[in-house]
């Protein structure tokens, strides 16, 4: 599934890097320790967390991750905006709570790496 | 460089080119038997402005349309092409170079030259100053084109220098406590090894580790170096900092050890994975770290285990 089609059917804000909506993702993965995404987060993943600073934009770009979800409505900052636009990296706002949109994501497809 | 000494490529490629590539090969000829009252048709309907002029295979002359406009002027009975035709014709052979054909060009100020086989004599094709620009251009097109594909591909550095052995060292300079610019040095890092055109899974799995190592720089350092020497087999990225060191190294490398204060915790910082993630990436690493002193980390990264996840 392309991040693209996420952001229809999950109704996500698109908050940056736009024109790179058009990745096909691999699955996801859901945290908020930075640590935790950079050893098991897996390339291609869309990442759902409640971080809101630069940093995660950093992390994603490490693991080459497809985009970040963040869950609330909680707004990116606005550094973290204007890295991910840097960086390639698309940035959408979820209004669910992160174990409502984990659900959505599963009945979409969308599954986790489990090994 | 004085600009009359540079060679620009377009001089490169006059004496590069032959006539061959750039002429038109599809040559209208007359033969000298034709009237000129046809050939008018034949100009009109065409737009030439000329014809090379062949008889029984071989070149004889060249009727150009002032040949014609003469011969109009001039209010004379209708006769063959073969009288009123300029025979003395300047020719090319097909096998020389651009800066020839340029030279001629200058030195009678035609507006096209005959082609022919430099053994055979037989008629090559036509060739015009607009040819050669045309072809010039193409060539000049080619080399871009060939020049962009080459800029975009990944570029295997090493394979292309030449020495019995290659080592090329990176430093970064961290700033500690500086979360702003946190991540920085290793994204730089991750750049600077793509551009080297090194294993993708490699190049991940050093900038994993360094940004684990620069964001401890970070959070628990006054700031530090990161010193990354990449050989063609091994990557190595020194980590050194000049305090406050790390009491118990055993303890620290358990994951989920932390002495990060809570601000940084609630960062997504801090949770004890950090030393844990920089020894599932290296092929070695190893620890050293006096109390008050400073800590020295080194994380090697063998080139060929990289087939190996970071995750593995």
């Amino acid at each position: 599934m392309k991040l693209t089609e996420l952001v229809q059917k999950l109704n996500l804000s698109v908050r940056s890097a736009k024109e790179c909506l058009d990745r096909e993702i691999t699955g996801g993965y859901a945290s908020d320790l930075l640590s935790d995404v950079l050893a098991n987060g897996e390339e291609g993943n869309v990442w759902i967390t409640l971080q809101l600073h630069q940093n995660i934009i950093g992390v994603a770009s490490m693991k080459d991750l497809a985009g970040i979800i963040l869950v609330n409505g909680r707004e990116p900052e606005p550094e973290t905006v204007e890295k991910a636009e840097a960086e390639n990296i698309p940035v959408m706002v979820s209004e669910l709570p992160t174990f409502e949109l984990v659900g959505r994501l599963y009945k979409l497809g969308v599954g986790g790496t489990v090994e | 460089m004085a600009p009359e000494k540079k060679i620009s490529k377009i001089q490169e490629l006059i004496y590069e080119i032959r006539v061959s590539e750039v002429m038109k090969k599809d040559v209208f000829t007359v033969s000298p038997r034709t009237h000129m009252s046809v050939l008018r048709v034949i100009l009109k309907e065409n737009r030439f402005s000329g014809a090379p002029v062949i008889d029984k295979g071989k070149l004889v002359g060249i009727i150009s349309i002032e040949d014609f406009i003469k011969w109009l002027a001039g209010r004379e009975d209708d006769c063959p092409i073969g009288e009123k035709m300029t025979k003395d014709v300047r020719t090319l052979y097909s096998d020389e170079p651009l800066t020839n054909a340029i030279s001629k060009f200058d030195q009678h100020g035609f507006g096209r030259l005959i082609v022919i086989d430099r053994q055979s004599e037989k008629l090559q094709g036509i060739l015009t100053k607009g040819d050669i620009v045309e072809g010039l251009l193409k060539k000049l097109e080619v080399d871009y084109d060939n020049e962009e594909t080459r800029r975009l591909r990944i570029q295997h550095f090493f394979e292309d220098i030449s020495a019995d052995k290659t080592v090329l060292l990176f430093q970064y300079d961290v700033i500690g406590h500086d979360f702003k610019k946190a991540g920085e040095c290793s994204s730089r890092l991750k750049a600077t090894l793509k551009r080297l055109g090194l294993h993708p899974q490699i190049t991940r799995r050093v900038s994993i580790a360094t940004y684990e190592a620069e964001m401890n720089l970070i959070i628990y350092t006054d700031g530090g170096h990161i010193r990354v020497r990449v050989e063609p087999h091994e990557i190595l990225v020194r980590v050194e900092d000049s305090g406050p060191g790390i009491p118990d190294i055993e303890k620290a490398l358990q994951p989920g050890y932390s002495t990060a204060p809570e601000w940084v915790r609630e960062l997504g910082f801090g949770a004890g994975m950090g030393l844990d993630n920089i020894r599932k990436c290296a092929s070695k690493m190893d620890l050293r770290s006096t109390v008050g002193k400073g800590t020295r980390l080194g994380i090697y990264v063998s080139v060929n285990d990289g087939a190996g996840s970071e995750t593995n």
